[in-house]
């Protein structure tokens, strides 16, 4: 039973950085209909540029409590992954937006390649170190029946504000109500007022903004970043957002969940559910059985019909 | 919005991810970073070495030190002057990268091959060398791992197989002696990385402890690529073990170790040399003081010469030595001396005198056995103090 809830613990917070970045997945998608695959690079890209910001902050402020340095370096780094975002926008993805749909698809993955090799340039090939500045022993709950760490608890309630912020903007404000009009009929929405090139740029920032958030996030809980760190959360992140619907902000948030839960249970119970013919290695095709299911059977996502959700 | 869901079919999916790992392995292909070569002097014949390691990836910083080594060996041997056959030679490095990947690591092999390499240094992983070999092999091209240590590497019966390391039938024994008479553990866990160095060692690892009658509480399996230990880490936890062994590198034993520091696991934890480096103390921050993990080799800080040659790498190159670039330096000098017995750099002569290597190297006395693995391999065991990698023991095997 001990094994069990440390399992959905884990699942949670595995979760919820997954979650993390599929909000960003999915903003962008909801709007544009394109997948943004250099997602992941641009949170990598966050990480280490805040890993520059934050070894920069250490030495010209040593006394600063690493919590306060934290919260300093993340708008810094958040812009600078809006303002690549946009760029990558501009360059990447406007020119070919009444091309095939292939095509941004295509500039999308030279991207990501682009920005890693860039990435290794600059930050070298080491896997780098990146700062403890969050608490991260131990904690005890339940009986000491769970241990997580106060890092984790962050970056649990972290996605959750993400996820309860960009529902706030999305359906609550002008700029949301433009970003659904574009996403709906873009040239409709132009002839009513919206400059939808102006919400498709916002989309990319804010976009930009929350991959930076997760690369800070996710260097801070494995406590080292490197110019491939981007690739495999972010093909985990498209998973989620297309299980749980992707362009819905709430199915990013319960696909996220569900697949963090699916691989820490996956991983735990896999060799005892298969008499030992699986291990644990496998724990891959769990989360992706289920995605195959849920594409066919609800090929639209977990969550994908709720079309006022759309953002 | 139900129109673009629609439009967005599984076929879509699909294409698109066939697309991202069709251009992960071009960009691997691609990424190589060749420095310019050194112009070859009007009065030398140039003879190209080939070295392979990942030099993208989570190791890549493991591939760059092991082509370090190899580069100091070939500049040092230019500038010295080289002559065979009362022919001025002038080495030249051939760098390529496998990416760590099985597929990649046999394309990169043929590209050396069709380049005429007159003997390849390489490759760092087990799972890399073994295809690449055949490849080798059918050319009749000697090729030198520095770091391989799955046993099954030489014993393919191929005549161009060679190592500098010992095999991970004796590194798996020498952890497991450490664990049951050093540690006097009663039940180990078991996780390795899924590749073949990885299951290899950890194989060797549990025939020994098994038979020195240890109980094995756990076996599990993750893979080279992975960031997210806790679920098998606490799986393991419930079955309460004195130790935790890891097969597999530092860019995943690292965050290992650590996690399993978050969940309050005090085991001990033990790895091979693929976790063996100096970045380990980064990777795994305080959890390093809980590990000790072997090499396949003398220790750098014991052999005669270790001293002199870190200073030289670090004047060279700007960083410290990772762990196997003393091995290709070494491994370049044997191929140096092999030209010079057999006064030709033909790729067929030098392989027709490697059996009989006899040399002093950086790295201890290199002689070869039928197979082409070391005669007399050694094991290092280290712990980490203070951030940094400090002997604890050293093995003849």
């Amino acid at each position: 039973m001990e094994t069990f809830l440390q399992q959905l613990v884990n699942g949670l917070v595995l979760g919820s950085i997954y979650a993390l970045i599929a909000l960003g997945y999915t903003m962008v998608y909801g709007v544009l209909g394109i997948i943004n695959f250099a997602h992941g690079e641009v949170l990598m890209i966050g990480a280490l540029v805040s890993l520059t910001l934050i070894q920069g902050m250490m030495i010209l402020t040593p006394l600063l409590p690493g919590w306060l340095i934290l919260v300093l370096v993340l708008p810094i780094t958040m812009a600078v992954c809006a303002a690549l975002s946009y760029t990558i926008e501009r360059v990447a993805y406007r020119p070919l937006r009444n091309a095939p749909r292939l095509a941004p698809l295509i500039s999308a993955i030279g991207m990501s390649v682009l920005l890693q090799t860039i990435a290794m340039m600059v930050w070298s090939r080491d896997p780098l170190m990146y700062p403890q500045l969050l608490p991260s022993l131990p904690i005890q709950l339940f009986n000491s029946a769970v241990t997580i760490t106060g890092k984790e608890l962050i970056i649990i309630a972290v996605a959750f504000l993400v996820m309860c912020a960009l529902l706030l903007l999305v359906e609550r404000t002008r700029l949301g109500r433009a970003m659904r009009a574009t996403a709906e009929q873009t040239q409709i929405a132009a002839l009513m007022g919206v400059n939808p090139n102006r919400v498709i740029s916002i989309t990319f920032m804010l976009g930009g903004a929350l991959a930076g958030l997760a690369g800070v996030m996710i260097a801070t809980n494995y406590g080292n970043a490197n110019f491939y760190m981007g690739f495999i959360p972010g093909l985990k992140a498209f998973t989620a957002a297309v299980l749980g619907g992707i362009g819905n902000i709430r199915g990013a948030m319960l696909g996220g969940l569900l697949l963090g839960l699916i691989e820490s249970l996956g991983a735990g119970y896999i060799g005892d559910l298969t008499g030992g013919v699986l291990g644990s290695n496998y724990q891959d095709i769990f989360a992706f059985i289920v995605l195959i299911m849920v594409l066919v059977l609800r090929p639209s996502g977990l969550l994908g019909e709720r079309i006022s959700d759309r953002a | 919005m139900q129109a673009l869901i629609q439009r967005f079919t599984l076929s879509q999916i699909s294409v698109a991810v066939s697309a991202i790992i069709l251009a992960s392995l071009l960009g691997a292909c691609g990424k190589s970073d060749k420095k310019t070569a050194t112009a070859v002097p009007a009065d030398a014949t140039e003879v190209k070495i080939g070295h392979v390691a990942p030099l993208t990836g989570p190791i890549a910083h493991l591939g760059k030190d092991n082509e370090n080594g190899a580069r100091l060996a070939i500049e040092e041997i230019n500038k010295t002057g080289l002559m065979i056959d009362g022919k001025k030679i002038f080495l030249t490095l051939v760098p390529e990268d496998d990416a760590e990947d099985p597929k990649t690591a046999t394309q990169v092999a043929q590209k050396l091959v069709d380049t005429k390499v007159a003997a390849v240094v390489g490759h760092l992983n087990s799972g890399t060398s073994i295809p690449a070999s055949k490849i080798y092999s059918d050319a009749g091209i000697t090729q030198i791992s520095p770091s391989a240590t799955n046993p099954e590497y030489t014993k393919q019966g191929f005549k161009t197989t060679y190592r500098l390391v010992a095999t991970d039938a004796q590194q798996g024994p020498a952890l497991a002696n450490y664990v049951t008479q050093k540690l006097q553990a009663k039940s180990v866990a078991i996780i390795d990385d899924a590749t073949q160095y990885g299951k290899g060692l950890a194989d060797e690892f549990e025939k020994t402890v098994k038979a020195a009658g240890l109980k094995i509480v756990a076996r599990e399996a993750s893979n080279n690529k992975a960031t997210d230990f806790k679920a098998i880490l606490t799986k393991i936890k419930g079955t309460k073990p004195d130790v935790i062994m890891y097969g597999g590198m530092d860019a995943t034993g690292g965050p290992l170790a650590k996690q399993a520091k978050e969940l309050g696991i005090t085991a001990k934890i033990v790895g091979g040399d693929g976790m063996c480096t100096e970045k380990l103390a980064d990777l795994a921050g305080d959890a390093v003081t809980n590990v000790t993990c072997s090499e396949a080799g003398m220790a750098l800080s014991k052999m005669a010469n270790g001293n002199d040659f870190q200073k030289r790498y670090k004047e060279r190159f700007n960083t410290e030595v990772q762990i196997y670039s003393p091995f290709t330096y070494d491994a370049v000098y044997v191929l140096v001396d092999a030209m010079k017995r057999a006064k030709s750099t033909d790729v067929s002569k030098i392989l027709l005198v490697m059996p009989d290597t006899q040399m002093n190297g950086l790295t201890g006395n290199i002689a070869f056995d039928k197979q082409g693995d070391l005669q007399h391999g050694v094991i290092s065991l280290y712990e980490y103090k203070d951030k940094k990698k400090s002997v604890l023991d050293v093995v003849k095997m």
